[in-house]
């Protein structure tokens, strides 16, 4: 049995005068302990439909739906006390109480021992570079110092399970790569299981070895990164900057798409090698520079959309 | 201290550590509080020079009643707000779904943090104006410890059901988007029923038995009639009791309520 299995999970919402929405269309995945899985797809896909369902905030419609062995919705605050959830627009600190008071009433609704929420607080304060914002009320704090602190209030109960929505929306740049580091850290030093939903593909390159792909309610993907750099990118691309503009460069075993002044593109297969045609570019032409381009996973994403 | 109780007097410290950082607003507030009663007395012991003795008050006890009003209004909240504005809003912002989620029961939750910034202003919008009533006017004051404690029973209960009636409002906006006009009716009946503008003990006939036994009556006619004696003995019993009734329905309604609030959300999503 996995920690987290999902089989033919459905959910519709009556829209007024409108016929059913489909937001999570027979959905099924499995996810085992400690692993940290991106899931993705575009606004409305049904991500954060399918984690309200996890979670037991939301009665799926149909499907069959296990978070370590019990059915969310039924056992939602027993479940309560082996998950945490993030919701990156929402919070569930306490709008004008300090950090610190926060913290202190969820130690009591979780009943955690007095040492080990010490032990969690004072962790998770440095890794998160918290602690001089303690004693700052919530509404005082800049999005990515709630976020942060959303995230420890999360956490301080030892999940097992920690699923995140959109956590790095809205963030810096220096606040996202500080939340994925601290991300890492977390599974690496308690094996904490990361269900992480993003648009963001940085996160998901950044931390994840493994990506779901909905796309209107259905799941278009599942499997490792490198797989789906590998799918949808099936070539790679070769970008020249010659000395002077020229036409259009031939050589064998590439396609010239692209010419603009001296710089031109030329794609191959991403399975052959690039060492033949770069050789037959140079020996051909005068060349100022070369680059290869990896096969960009935004596209890769983009054609799995396309191509549903 | 980690038993079951201390989550809620946990709660209840945040909630009256919250309210004491308003400083400013608190000291604007016992002053307008102040100012209110001193012309509310004036007018009032005006009014019952021309008819001594309206509704059995005499000058005195009519003079107490306002300042007790001015001392009550804040200490329960009674044109509204407090913690169930809170949940008002964490209901219209969606944030309410992670408050079903965590293993702790919303009603208790919002009582906790109400009874916490009720007694901040029962110790500052309530105790401080009443000092300035007693300094610049004769004030009656409770007859002897049964009094007391019977004030210090019908307290509490005014909370309870101006909590529960104002919880009830703010559950209403899981069904309606726009709560301005109910909020707005709500605190015009609160001020009217309670007797914050004029005593119920005035209205005569069937119009004054009704508003003597709704809910309304809880929040200062009650507790007043106690405090000046107008009710005792059996009365006083009478009294809380209508208290303790109101309480008893109207927390029981809104326990119902949230029940169905809550099936909306997880079953139907929001
Ligand atoms: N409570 C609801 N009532 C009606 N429709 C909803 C509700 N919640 C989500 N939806 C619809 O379900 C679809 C999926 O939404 P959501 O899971 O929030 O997507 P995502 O998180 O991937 O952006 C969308 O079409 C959205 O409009
Ligand atoms: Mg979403």
């Amino acid at each position: 049995m996995s920690l987290i299995e999902v089989r033919d999970l459905r959910r519709t919402f009556r829209v007024r005068r409108r016929d059913d929405v489909v937001a999570v269309h027979d959905v099924s995945f499995d996810i085992e302990p400690g692993e940290m899985v991106g899931y993705i797809g575009p606004n409305g896909a049904g991500k954060s439909t399918t984690i309200k369902m996890l979670t037991g905030i939301l009665v799926p419609t149909s499907g069959h739906l296990r978070v370590a062995g019990v059915d969310p919705s039924k056992r939602r605050t027993a479940l309560a006390s082996r998950i945490g959830v993030v919701f990156g627009q929402r919070t569930t600190l306490w709008w004008d109480l300090p950090l610190r008071d926060s913290f202190e009433l969820l130690q009591k609704i979780y009943r955690i021992p007095p040492a080990r929420y010490r032990q969690n607080l004072d962790r998770f304060l440095e890794l998160l570079d918290l602690g001089d914002l303690l004693d700052t009320p919530v509404r005082q704090l800049s999005l990515g110092q709630r976020m942060r602190g959303d995230i420890t209030a999360a956490l301080l109960h030892d999940p097992e399970i920690l699923y995140l929505d959109e956590p790095t929306i809205g963030l810096d740049v220096v606040s996202k790569g500080r939340l994925r580091e601290f991300l890492r850290a977390l599974n690496a030093e308690r094996a904490t299981t990361l269900l992480l939903t993003t648009h963001d593909l940085q996160d998901i390159e950044a931390l994840c070895d493994r990506v779901m792909v909905i796309d209107h309610g259905s799941l278009v993907f599942d499997g490792a990164l490198t797989q789906l750099q590998a799918r949808g990118g099936s070539s790679r691309t070769l970008v020249v900057d010659l000395v002077d503009e020229r036409p259009a460069i031939e050589v064998p075993g590439a396609v010239t798409v692209r010419v603009d002044g001296p710089r031109q593109w030329l794609t191959f297969p991403a399975d052959a090698s690039a060492a033949p045609i770069v050789s037959a570019v140079a020996a051909g032409y005068d060349v100022a520079d070369l680059s290869i381009q990896e096969p960009d996973i935004e596209d890769v994403i983009r054609e799995l959309y396309a191509g549903r | 201290m980690n038993g079951p109780g201390s989550l809620y007097v946990a709660i209840a410290t945040r909630a009256f550590r919250r309210y004491s950082t308003y400083t400013g607003a608190t000291v604007a507030g016992i002053f307008t509080n102040s100012v209110f009663g001193v012309i509310s007395s004036f007018v009032l012991i005006a009014v019952w020079r021309a008819n001594p003795d309206a509704g059995g008050y005499d000058t005195t006890d009519v003079v107490t009643y306002v300042w007790l009003g001015q001392a009550m209004i804040m200490t329960i909240a009674l044109w509204g707000g407090g913690a169930p504005a809170d949940l008002a809003a964490r209901i219209k912002s969606g944030d309410v779904a992670l408050d079903f989620y965590r293993p702790v029961g919303i009603l208790g939750w919002y009582l906790a943090a109400d009874v916490g910034r009720s007694a901040f202003h029962l110790l500052s919008r309530g105790l401080v104006p009443t000092l300035v009533g007693g300094l610049l006017f004769d004030l009656r004051y409770p007859s002897g410890p049964w009094v007391w404690m019977a004030f210090a029973a019908s307290l509490p209960l005014a909370l309870l059901v101006s909590f529960a009636i104002r919880f009830l409002l703010a559950m209403t906006a899981f069904w309606i988007l726009d709560d301005q006009g109910a909020t707005l009716l709500a605190s015009a009946a609160a001020v009217f029923f309670s007797g914050l503008t004029v005593p119920l003990v005035l209205f005569p006939g069937w119009f004054g038995d009704l508003v003597r036994v709704l809910p309304w009556a809880s929040y200062l006619q009650v507790p007043a009639d106690v405090w000046l004696g107008q009710r005792s003995g059996w009365s006083a019993v009478a009294g809380l009791g209508l208290q303790a009734g109101w309480a008893a329905i109207l927390l029981g309604a809104c326990a119902l309520l949230l029940r169905v609030a809550e099936r909306r959300v997880v079953v139907q999503g929001g």
